[in-house]
This record gives C-alpha cells, structure tokens and sequence, in this order.
C-alpha cells in the first residue's frame, strides 16, 4: 500500500486532522498515532462539565469508535513515535514497528510543567483523562483543603469545581493576579473577586517551597492545610521529536502560515506549533481548541493541494462558577479598551483597540457579544469605541453588513 | 442522561453539523431546523441559545435550534432535523 498520511497526536489537533482529511476527499491512507490508550477525546470538559459532575466521561470523546472503521482512519493507541526519519520518510514505534508516510502531521501537544519543589509527588495535574479521573475522585475524597497552585484557567476551573463541591479552597499564585498572561488587571480582579465572593482564599504574589502530604508550605513560612494539591502552571509545548528530526525548533515547532516546518513533508499543528499569527501581530503559539480545530483544516487543505494560509481568529472559553467567560481575538497589544454591559451584573464585555482599531472582546456571561466579535474580527469590520460602549448600538447588525 | 443530537451526528461522522466548540453552547455552528411535528415536544430555548441562535449563519427560523441542546428522550423517537445550508 502507498504510503499515506500519518499523525503523531491523538489530541483535538490530530483528530481533526484526519477528520478534515476525509471530509475534503482524501483517499490514501490515515494513520492515527496516539500516545495514550484512549481514543482522541475533548479536553475543555475534563476541567469543566466532568470535574464539576454534569458530564460522564464517555461523553468526552471525540468520535464514536465505528467512525474510524468507516473512516479508514487507522487508530494506533497506546504507543509513541520515538523518532522520526525524515530520509526514509517513516515514523519508529515505541512498540517496535515502524510507518511510512507520504506527508507527516507533527499534533504532539505540550505536556504540564512540572511544579519545581520538594514534594511534587504528592501533585496532581490536570491535562489528560487519565488525571481527570484521578483528580475528580480524589476531590470527592478530599476532607481538610485543596489547595491549587497556579492561578490560570486550569487552576481557576479546578479551583471552582473544588468550591462548587463544597471543599475548602486555597490558590496560591506567584504573579500579582490572576490569568495574568490571558487578561489584563480588570478582568484579573472580576475574577479574583469571584472566587473570594465564592468563599476560596486566594494568595497572590504567593509561592509554594514544599507540599506535603497533608499541606502546602508557602515561602512567607504559612502552612496551608490541605489534603489534596492541584497544580496548573502551565505546559511545556513537545518539541524533541521535531528538533531531533532537525526541524526548527523555538518555542514550538516552527512552521509557515500553510503549517509546513521546514521539511516539506512533515507538518505542525495545534498546541506545539509556533505559527505566524495575524491577530498576535507576529508568531505564536496558541493552546486552545479553535487554534487546533482550524490549524488541523488549514493543513488538510494543504494537503488536499487547496492551500489557504491560517488566519483564523482565536477564540477561547473558560467556565468558573455560574460565568461563562469567552475570548475573542488576542487583547495582548491593546492601547484601549471600553466597557459594554455591567460588571456588577456579572454580564459584561469589554472591547479592547490598538489605534483605534478593534484588537480582542472578552465577555463575561454575554455570549452573543462573543460571537459577534467573532464575526467582527474576522471581517474587519470598522468599530468605534463609542459604538463598542453604547448598549443601543446593534452590533450584529454592523456585523451583517461587515 | 441522554446523549445530544449534536453528538450523536457528530462522533458518527455526519456532515453539516460543525459544532466546533464540542456542544459547550458558545459556537452556533451546529444549527438546525427541527421538524415541525417534534418543535413542540423540545425543551423551551434558554436565554444562552436565544442569543447565539441570534448568531447563526443560515436564516434564524422559529424552528430553528442547537443541536447540542436537543437532548434525546423518548417523545423524540424518530426525530427528524434538517441542516441549513452554511453553519459559517
């Protein structure tokens, strides 16, 4: 047999990838190669609608086991591809064998960084199903705290289904506030107010020197008493197969704005790809779904010999408590932001403009907003500042006339 | 707790239904216009779908629902719903 496509990652990137491969037409071969013994499965939910009990587990998956039979998408579970040979054109198994490939689809995530201190062993984290499951019966165990190390979305959802479980909560965070790589100060502060009006404790400008089996020791010399510790700072993206490979390597795996690295064959997308990006005004790499789902479009495309270059907008969810939080567009370079809705209210958006151009909308609770903005973005509509704060402007009605 | 319309086209490969945001209600991409003979027998829409199906790519009609919030049971056996023409 021809030797076909293959893709290293059974995460949403990989997924959709072979998925998109199919739907466009494609008729070679499809090979799946997943890391762990699982089928390719959502991630949001495992720190969401699964941790907080509104979803079973088996709902996380991706597809239905029948659809790869029909597919003819070939799911190889449980092994890893210990190295590439981008002469020979084939990919080594950690299970022995090997697989030729015509083009080669780097989806290979990042892994969680690991928490720098004495006692890590007694740490949870959360990014794959196997350490939902975990964490989720170990916070039904919990009796006396838990403590969650790092303020950022995984922290934050871990640390709301925590209190939603009726748990004592401590988050403990280095930086001075919250999702501080994410958010600028305002929404920092809304949610630090929300997970304090929900009866957590949250210590900023706070590391952890130690944990131990019954607490977390802080450098200020407190002791946080708690039976279980989650720790959510941050993931290391996978770039040894590529950069063994002799493929560019920085802060993910280097690729154009078509997700070709420098070898012609091989490709990367999602959470590992260093891309350009329009919206970053530069490059970037982008952990998130939509970034996965459409960078695995953009090369199914490329491909299929139909290139279009990536530039799709980035958007981004998180749920904490009873806010729906949804990010359109990256706020980083903004010189201005204004405020639609009320933050009292818990149902507001703010808009954020570089030189008065529309950059990034975060909306709390206010999702209509969010998917205008989304459409907004995409086509560059023109918007003012005083059009964004103004309730009586209709803003998908700008939207459907771009 | 029965599965979603949107899943089940979904995880078995059904085209025309996008749902990009895996039914977490924040995408509108997996739009469609349920029979007349089942509309009564929906839950009613919720503030959250009445504002993203104020989002939708295709024409909006009183018919029109996520699938991600049509949760099977069984006065929806034999369920019949039809895609629109774009979910972009």
């Amino acid at each position: 047999m021809q030797p076909g496509v293959v893709i290293v990652g059974g995460g949403q990137a990989g997924l959709e990838a072979a998925a998109g491969l199919r739907t466009q037409g494609y008729d070679g071969t499809v090979t799946l190669i997943c890391e762990e013994p699982h089928a390719p499965y959502q991630r949001p939910p495992l720190s969401k609608e699964f941790l907080t009990g509104k979803q079973e587990i088996d709902r996380v998956f991706l597809r239905a086991l029948a659809y790869y039979e029909k597919q003819r998408i070939d799911l190889i579970l449980d092994q890893r591809v210990t190295e590439i040979n981008p002469g020979a054109k084939l990919v080594h198994l950690s299970g022995g064998g090997t697989v030729p490939y015509a083009q080669l689809i780097l989806a290979v995530g990042a892994r969680n960084r690991m928490l720098p201190a004495p006692g890590a062993e007694n740490v949870l984290y959360l990014r794959s199903l196997d350490e939902a499951v975990t964490l989720k019966q170990r916070l039904a165990e919990a009796r006396h705290g838990v403590a969650v190390i790092g303020g950022g979305f995984i922290g934050l959802e871990a640390a709301a289904a925590a209190r939603m479980a009726g748990k004592p909560v401590t988050v403990i965070e280095a930086a001075p506030r919250l999702m501080s790589r994410a958010v600028p100060p305002v929404l920092s502060d809304f949610f630090l107010d929300l997970h304090r009006a929900h009866g957590s404790e949250v210590l900023l400008n706070t590391v952890a020197v130690e944990v131990r089996p019954d607490s977390v020791l802080l450098e200020n010399g407190r002791r946080i008493a708690a039976d279980l510790v989650v720790a959510g700072i941050g993931v290391i993206p996978n770039v040894e197969l590529a950069q063994t490979a002799g493929l560019g390597v920085n802060d993910g795996i280097m690729v154009d704005e078509y997700m070709r690295t420098i070898d012609p064959a091989i490709f990367a997308i999602g959470d590992c790809a260093d891309h350009p990006n329009v919206f970053a005004g530069g490059r970037a790499r982008i952990e998130s779904v939509q970034n996965a789902v459409d960078q695995a479009k953009c090369v199914a495309r490329v491909i299929m010999g139909r290139p279009e270059p990536y530039r799709d907008v980035p958007w981004f969810w998180t749920d904490q408590f009873d806010v729906r939080f949804q990010m359109a567009g990256l706020s980083g370079a903004h010189d201005q932001f204004v405020l639609r809705g009320s933050i009292e209210a818990r149902k507001f958006s703010v808009f954020y403009f570089k030189q008065g151009r529309l950059l990034a909308v975060d909306s709390v609770n206010r999702p209509g907003d969010h998917v205008t903005a989304r459409k907004m973005l995409a086509a560059g509509t023109p918007l003012t500042t005083e059009q964004a704060s103004d309730e009586t402007v209709d803003l998908k009605r700008l939207a459907a006339a771009g | 707790m029965g599965t979603t319309v949107m899943e089940n086209a979904v995880k078995n490969g059904i085209e025309g239904i996008v749902a990009e945001c895996g039914g977490a209600m924040l995408c509108a991409t997996c739009h469609v216009y349920v029979d007349p003979a089942f509309v009564d027998k929906l839950d009613p829409i919720g503030e959250e779908q009445d504002e993203m199906l104020g989002a939708t790519a295709a024409e909006r009609k009183p018919n029109s629902r996520l699938s991600c919030q049509i949760r099977m049971k069984p006065d929806l056996a034999g369920l019949i719903v039809r895609m629109p023409d774009r979910q972009y």
